[in-house]
C-alpha cells in the first residue's frame, strides 16, 4: 500500500490553493478530509501529481443558519460535526437522518460533506440528500465564484463540472419553502460498506399540502439519481397512500441500478420504492400525530 | 492448607492477559515492527490474470531506477532450483511463474529496493507479456469434457482432478437406505472465505555470510514446522536456520504454510548478504494466501419414522485453486470431513470426496478449524434441520433422540473416530431454558399471523479438537505431539517455552496459570516464551485449537516433574525420606507434622545452593506430550432471528452459546474465545465471503469488498458451560478456539431457514445476503451456489 510519488502543498488560504489548483494543471486533487482519496493513492488507483492539502485554510470548518434560514456547510465542515448537530434537526431533517449513517464513525470524524459530493461517487450518501433538499455548492477559481446545483454537479462516476482550478468552498441549502420532514435509508451490507441502495426523502408543507419535494438515490446510477418525476407526483397535495405508491413507482423507474455483488438490479429497484415508501409512510404517520 | 489456586492465577482465574500490557500500550513486537541495520525491502509484482501463458518478461526499466537492488523472477529462482516448492499436501506450488500464471494474484517477479515505495514503482516498470488461457472458477467447470488443463506442469497429471478418497462403510450405508422410511436430502455450497489476519504475513530475512547464520523473522504459527522445511527443502544445515515468530497480529490458519514471498525474501537475502524485509499488503494477503472452505457438500439421510437415523450419504467437491497446498496435518485428503454427525448414534455412513485445482489462489487453510471440520459441522446440522423438517418433528427433539447417550462412551462415530466424553443432552437443556424454547415458539406463531417471520436455529456439534496423536497426524512425517521446557529459577521465578506459538490466545497468561495449578509457584513470576526455534523445544505450532490440548498438556506433564525432583529437595530440606511427604498446591510437607512444611520457592533455592548427595543440581526440565486422542468439546448454539420480507433484510433476536471444552483454565480468555467464534460465524452466515467473477478477477481483495462485521453489525451473545472434564488430558481440558466457528454459523441459517419454513425454501447458501433472501420469499426456491457476480439484468 505505498502510493506513486507526488508533491505535496498546504496553502493557508483559498486564493493561494487555487493558485497551486492552476499550476498543477489538472493533475493535482484537493485533499480536505482524504476519507476517499488516501486508500485511491495507497492503492494507486489514483496517482495525481501533486496534493493540495486545505486543511490549514482558516474558517472553512464551520456549519451555521443564515438569518433567513439559509444552511453553509464549509469544505472543512466534517460528517461528525453534522452528525452532532442540533441545527439540522431542526431545519433539515433529511440531512439529520442521513448523517449518522455517513460510512462508520471513524471516517465521520474527518470525511467532510463537500469533499464526499467532489468525489462524486454515485454510492456516495450526501449527493443523494443534497439533491433532496436542492442544495447547491459554491466553488471559487482564479475567475471568482459560481453557483452549481448539486443535482448538476455530477457528469458520471467519480466526474463533476467543476473545472481543475476550481475549489468547493461549500455546500449551501436553501431554507425550506413550509414545514420540512423527510428521512434517508440506506441499505448496506455492513455498516462502512458503500449503499447497496440508499433513498434520500425530502418534503415540505404548508397547510398540510405537499409545496416542494426532492429524492434522490445513491448506489443505483452511474451518479446520483434526482428522481424528479417521482417528486413531482408528491407536490399539490396532502401526503396520500396513492401519491406514496406512485412516487414510489416512479423513483424506482427513475433508478438505472446494475447487477454486482451487493445485489440484482431488479432487486434494487425493489428496495427503492420500498424505501421510498417508508420514508414518506412514516412523514405521514407522524404528521398525522401532530395533528 | 495449601494456597488459594485463583489468588495465585491458577486453574479457574479469570486471570487478566499479560500480553495485554504491551499490546494496548503499543508496544508489541510485531514483524513490521522490527528493523535491522543495513535492511532493504522487497515487493512482490503479481499475475493481473487469472489463467495466461507468460511470453516473456523484461525488467530492464525496473533495474533501471535508483535504489533497486535486485529483481527475481522465475527463470532466476529457477537458476536456483527454487521456482517450484513442496507444499504440505505433497504437490508442488510455484514460488514464481516461470511458464503460466494459474490464478489472479499469483506472484510473478520481486523487487528489493533502498524502500518499499522504490520497490512498488520498480514492480510497476517490469513488463511481462501474457497469453490469456481459458479460465476455471468451480468444480462444474474444472471437471467438464475437455477442460483447459491447469497443471500442465506435472507429468502425470490428464484432468484437474487432485484426488478422489472414500471412507465409511458403503454396504451397511446402502442396506440402511433400504430400509429407510424416509429419505432426506440436501445440498448446498461453503463458500469461499479468507482468515484475514489484521497483520498481514511477512518476513525478515538476514542472512550472515561470516556465520553462514540464516536468521528468519516469519509471520508464522508454526516455527519449528518452518525450520525443518527449509533445512530438507533447501538443503541448509538445520543448526544454522534460526526462525524467530515475532508478536503475531492474528493467525487464524493463514500463517501455517509457507508462501513464496518468505523463500524469496531468503534468497534476496543471501544473494545481497543483507537483511530483507517482506511485508505483505492487504490486498496480496487477500488475494494470494491461504484461503478457507470453496465445497459444494451434498447428501441423503435414512430415517426411520420415528425419527431415529439409520444411515447418512455425503459426497464433497472441494475447489482447491491452481496448486494442493492445503496446510493440515492428517493423512486424510478431505482433512477431518468425516468427523461430521460425530454426536449422533448412526450406524452406518459413506462419504466420497473429490478435489479439484481451478485458476483461484491456493492454499486451503484451517480458518479457525480442525481441517475441514467447518464444513463437516455445516452440512451436518444444516441435515439434521431439514430431516426433522421432512419428518415434521420438533428439531432438538430430533436431535436428542439421535444424540449419544452419556453412558455411551467410548463412542465409535459413523466414520469410526472415537470419541471419549460428553453430556449432549444436558447442553441442549441449557440452551433450550436460556433461550426460552417453548414462549419463543409460540411467539413465532402469533408474529406469523401478523405477517412476521420469526424463526429459531439449533446448531449441536462435538468435533475433534487437538492433532495428534502421532498414529495419524504428521507434517511432512513429522508427528503432532507438542512440548513444554520449563527452568525454575533459585528465588523460585521460572520461565517457560513451549513449541506452541500465541497469536491471540493469550498463552504467556495460561500456561503460567497451568505452572501454578501444579507447583503454586504464582502465575505471575511465570515468563512464558514461545516462537524462537533457537531456544524454544521443538514443537509444531498453534493451529486446530491444539495448543491447550497438546502443548498445554506437555506444561502439565513437565511441571509434574519439577515437582517430582522438587520433592526429593523438600524431602532433604525436612530431613525426612520422600515417602513422608505430602504435597497441597505450593508447599511440601511431613505427613505425620503437617506443621513442618518447606514451600516449592524452598526446594528451588535448595536446587542451586543446598543439593543432596547424589542429586544432580538446578531445577529445569522438558516433556514432550503425544496425546492418546482428540478431545471432544460440545457446543449447543441456538439464534432466534426476524426477517423482514419487504427487503430481505434479517436481524438475531438472541444468540445463545453453550460450551462443554472440558475443565477451563482461564474462563475470560476462553469466553473470548467464543464470542470471537460466534462473530466469526455470524460473519459467514451474514456477510463475509471471497468470489470471482468469471474471468477469475477476485471480488473480495479488500476491506471495501471482503466484508468483517463490526462491532455495529454483531449481535450480542449470551454463555453459558458444561463441564464434561477430557479423561486424557492432565488437566481434563480440550480444546475450544475453534468450536464457536465450527458450529456457529449453521444456527444462524437454521433460523433464518427456520423463519422461511412453509414457503417451500429448504436451502439458501451463505452468505444470506438480504437479496438472496428476499429472492427465496418472493421466488420461493432455494438460492444456490457462490454469490455470483451477476450479469445486468435490467
Amino acid at each position: 500500500m505505498y502510493p506513486s510519488r507526488f508533491q505535496y502543498e498546504a496553502p493557508r488560504s483559498i486564493e493561494e490553493a487555487i493558485a497551486l489548483l492552476h499550476k498543477g494543471g489538472g493533475e493535482a486533487k484537493v485533499l480536505a478530509g482524504g476519507q476517499s482519496l488516501v486508500p485511491m493513492l495507497k492503492l494507486r488507483f489514483a496517482s495525481p501529481e501533486m496534493l493540495v492539502d486545505i486543511n490549514n485554510i482558516p474558517d472553512l470548518d464551520y456549519l451555521r443558519v443564515d438569518s433567513d434560514g439559509t444552511l453553509r456547510i464549509g469544505a472543512l465542515c466534517r460528517h461528525a460535526d453534522l452528525e452532532k448537530s442540533m441545527v439540522l434537526e431542526t431545519h433539515q431533517p433529511t440531512m439529520a437522518a442521513a448523517a449518522p449513517l455517513v460510512s462508520d464513525p471513524i471516517v465521520r470524524n474527518r470525511g467532510t460533506l463537500v469533499g464526499s459530493l467532489c468525489h462524486a461517487d454515485p454510492q456516495g450518501d450526501w449527493a443523494s440528500v443534497m439533491v433532496a433538499v436542492d442544495g447547491h455548492i459554491v466553488a471559487q477559481g482564479p475567475k471568482g465564484r459560481r453557483s452549481i446545483p448539486v443535482s448538476e454537479l455530477m457528469k458520471g462516476p467519480f466526474q463533476t463540472v467543476l473545472a481543475y482550478d476550481e475549489l468547493a468552498i461549500e455546500a449551501v441549502v436553501p431554507a425550506p419553502k413550509g414545514v420540512a420532514a423527510g428521512g434517508y435509508l440506506k441499505l448496506e451490507r455492513r455498516v462502512g460498506d458503500f449503499a447497496t441502495v440508499g433513498v434520500a426523502v425530502a418534503i415540505e408543507t404548508t397547510d398540510g399540502s405537499v409545496v416542494r419535494a426532492g429524492i434522490g438515490l445513491t448506489g443505483v446510477g452511474g451518479s446520483t439519481i434526482n428522481a424528479k418525476d417521482a417528486a413531482s407526483a408528491l407536490v399539490g397535495a396532502p401526503l396520500s397512500a396513492a401519491s406514496i405508491a406512485r412516487a414510489g413507482e416512479l423513483a424506482a423507474q427513475a433508478a438505472q441500478p446494475r447487477s454486482d455483488h451487493r445485489g440484482g438490479a431488479t432487486y434494487k429497484r425493489h428496495i427503492v420504492s420500498t424505501f421510498v415508501a417508508r420514508i414518506l409512510n412514516e412523514v405521514a404517520e407522524s404528521k398525522g400525530k401532530a395533528a | 492448607m495449601g494456597l488459594d489456586e485463583i489468588k495465585i492465577g491458577g486453574l479457574g482465574a479469570s486471570r487478566r492477559r499479560v500480553e495485554d500490557n504491551r499490546f494496548i500500550r503499543g508496544k508489541g513486537n510485531y514483524i513490521d515492527d522490527i528493523v535491522l541495520p543495513g535492511m532493504l525491502h522487497m515487493e512482490i509484482l503479481r499475475s493481473p490474470l487469472a489463467h495466461a501463458r507468460i511470453k516473456s518478461i523484461d525488467a530492464t526499466k525496473a533495474w533501471a531506477i535508483p535504489g533497486v537492488r535486485l529483481v527475481l523472477t522465475g527463470e532466476t529462482m529457477a537458476s536456483r532450483n527454487l521456482a517450484w516448492m513442496p507444499t504440505l499436501s505433497y504437490d508442488t506450488q510455484a514460488v514464481l511463474a516461470t511458464d503460466k500464471v494459474r490464478f489472479q494474484g499469483q506472484e510473478v517477479a520481486c523487487v528489493v529496493a533502498d524502500d518499499p515505495y522504490i520497490a512498488k514503482d520498480a514492480c510497476e516498470a517490469i513488463v511481462v507479456d501474457y497469453e490469456p488461457l481459458p479460465v476455471i472458477i468451480n468444480p462444474q467447470q474444472a471437471l467438464a469434457p475437455n477442460a483447459p488443463l491447469i497443471r500442465d506442469d506435472k507429468e502425470n497429471q490428464r484432468d484437474n482432478v487432485v484426488f478422489d478418497w472414500v471412507v465409511g462403510d458403503k454396504d451397511g450405508t446402502d442396506k440402511a437406505f433400504a430400509k429407510a422410511d424416509v429419505v432426506s436430502k440436501l445440498e448446498l455450497h461453503y463458500p469461499r472465505s479468507h482468515p484475514s489476519p489484521m497483520e498481514t504475513c511477512g518476513s525478515i530475512a538476514d542472512f550472515d555470510r561470516s556465520t553462514s547464520k540464516l536468521t528468519v523473522y516469519m509471520t508464522t504459527q508454526a516455527p519449528h514446522i518452518i525450520r525443518a522445511a527449509v533445512a530438507l527443502v533447501a538443503e541448509l544445515p538445520e543448526h544454522m536456520i534460526r526462525i524467530v515468530s515475532p508478536d503475531l497480529g492474528g493467525g487464524f490458519g493463514n500463517k501455517v504454510p509457507v508462501y513464496p514471498g518468505y523463500v524469496a525474501s531468503i534468497l534476496a537475502s543471501i544473494l545481497l548478504e543483507r537483511p530483507v524485509k517482506w511485508i505483505e499488503d492487504k490486498t496480496g494477503n487477500l488475494i494470494s494466501t491461504g484461503f478457507a472452505r470453496d465445497i459444494y457438500l451434498r447428501g441423503e439421510m435414512a430415517l426411520r419414522k420415528d425419527g431415529k437415523i439409520l444411515g447418512v450419504r455425503m459426497h464433497t467437491d472441494s475447489d482447491h485453486g491452481a496448486f494442493f497446498s492445503d496446510a493440515q496435518p492428517s493423512k486424510f485428503k478431505i482433512g477431518l470431513m468425516h468427523s461430521a454427525f460425530a454426536c449422533y448414534d448412526i450406524p452406518a455412513a459413506h462419504l466420497t470426496a473429490r478435489g479439484v485445482y481451478t485458476n483461484k489462489a491456493p492454499g486451503g487453510v484451517a480458518y479457525r478449524c480442525s481441517f475441514r471440520v467447518t464444513e463437516a459441522m455445516f452440512f451436518q446440522e444444516r441435515m439434521v434441520q431439514a430431516a426433522a423438517d421432512d419428518l415434521g418433528m420438533d428439531q432438538a427433539e430430533f436431535r436428542r433422540i439421535n444424540f449419544v447417550r452419556d453412558d455411551d462412551f467410548p463412542h465409535r462415530t459413523p466414520f469410526g473416530f472415537l470419541t471419549d466424553s460428553g453430556q449432549y443432552g444436558k447442553c441442549l437443556d441449557v440452551g433450550l431454558e436460556a433461550i426460552g424454547y417453548q414462549d419463543f415458539l409460540r411467539q413465532k406463531a402469533d408474529a406469523a399471523k401478523k405477517g412476521r417471520l420469526l424463526g429459531i436455529g439449533i446448531s449441536t456439534m462435538t468435533e475433534p479438537l487437538g492433532a495428534g496423536n502421532s498414529r495419524e497426524y504428521d507434517i511432512l512425517g513429522i508427528k503432532m505431539f507438542d512440548s513444554a521446557e520449563l527452568r525454575v529459577h533459585l528465588t523460585g521465578k521460572a520461565i517457560l517455552r513451549t513449541g506452541a506459538k500465541t497469536q491471540g490466545q493469550g498463552h504467556e497468561t495460561t500456561w503460567a496459570q497451568i505452572v501454578a495449578h501444579e507447583l503454586g509457584i504464582p502465575a505471575d513470576d511465570v515468563t512464558v516464551e514461545e516462537g524462537d526455534t533457537d531456544t524454544a523445544p521443538f514443537g509444531m505450532g498453534t493451529y486446530a485449537s491444539r495448543s491447550t490440548p497438546v502443548a498445554g498438556a506437555a506444561v502439565a506433564m513437565v511441571s509434574r516433574k519439577i515437582r517430582a525432583k522438587a520433592r526429593k529437595l523438600a524431602a532433604h530440606l525436612l530431613e525426612v525420606s520422600e515417602e513422608d511427604i505430602e504435597w497441597e498446591l505450593g508447599r511440601f510437607y511431613v505427613r505425620s507434622s503437617p506443621d513442618r512444611g518447606v514451600t516449592i520457592q524452598d526446594c528451588a533455592m535448595a536446587a542451586y545452593t543446598n543439593v543432596p548427595d547424589g542429586l544432580e543440581p538446578g531445577l529445569e526440565n522438558n516433556a514432550y506430550y503425544d496425546p492418546p486422542n482428540l478431545t471432544w468439546p460440545f457446543a449447543c448454539y441456538i439464534a432466534t432471528v426476524e426477517v423482514d420480507p419487504e427487503t430481505g433484510v434479517w436481524d438475531v433476536l438472541n444468540m445463545v452459546a453453550v460450551d462443554d471444552c472440558g475443565v477451563r483454565i482461564n474462563p475470560m480468555i476462553v469466553e473470548g474465545q467464543i464470542m470471537g467464534g460466534l462473530t466469526e460465524a455470524y460473519a459467514m452466515a451474514s456477510m463475509q465471503f471471497i468470489t470471482f467473477d468469471s474471468e477469475g478477477n477476485c471480488v473480495g481483495s479488500n476491506y471495501m469488498d471482503y466484508l468483517l462485521p463490526t462491532a455495529w453489525e454483531t449481535p450480542g451473545f449470551e454463555l453459558h458451560e458444561v463441564v464434561t472434564p477430557c479423561p486424557h488430558h492432565p488437566i481434563g481440558a480440550k480444546g475450544v478456539g475453534e468450536c464457536a466457528t465450527v458450529g456457529g454459523p449453521a444456527a444462524f441459517v437454521n433460523a433464518v431457514m427456520d423463519a422461511l419454513k412453509g414457503t417451500g425454501v429448504r436451502n439458501i447458501d451463505m452468505p444470506l445476503l438480504p437479496d438472496r433472501v428476499y429472492e427465496a420469499i418472493t421466488q420461493r426456491h432455494d438460492v444456490s451456489g457462490a454469490p455470483p457476480v451477476k450479469m445486468d439484468d435490467t
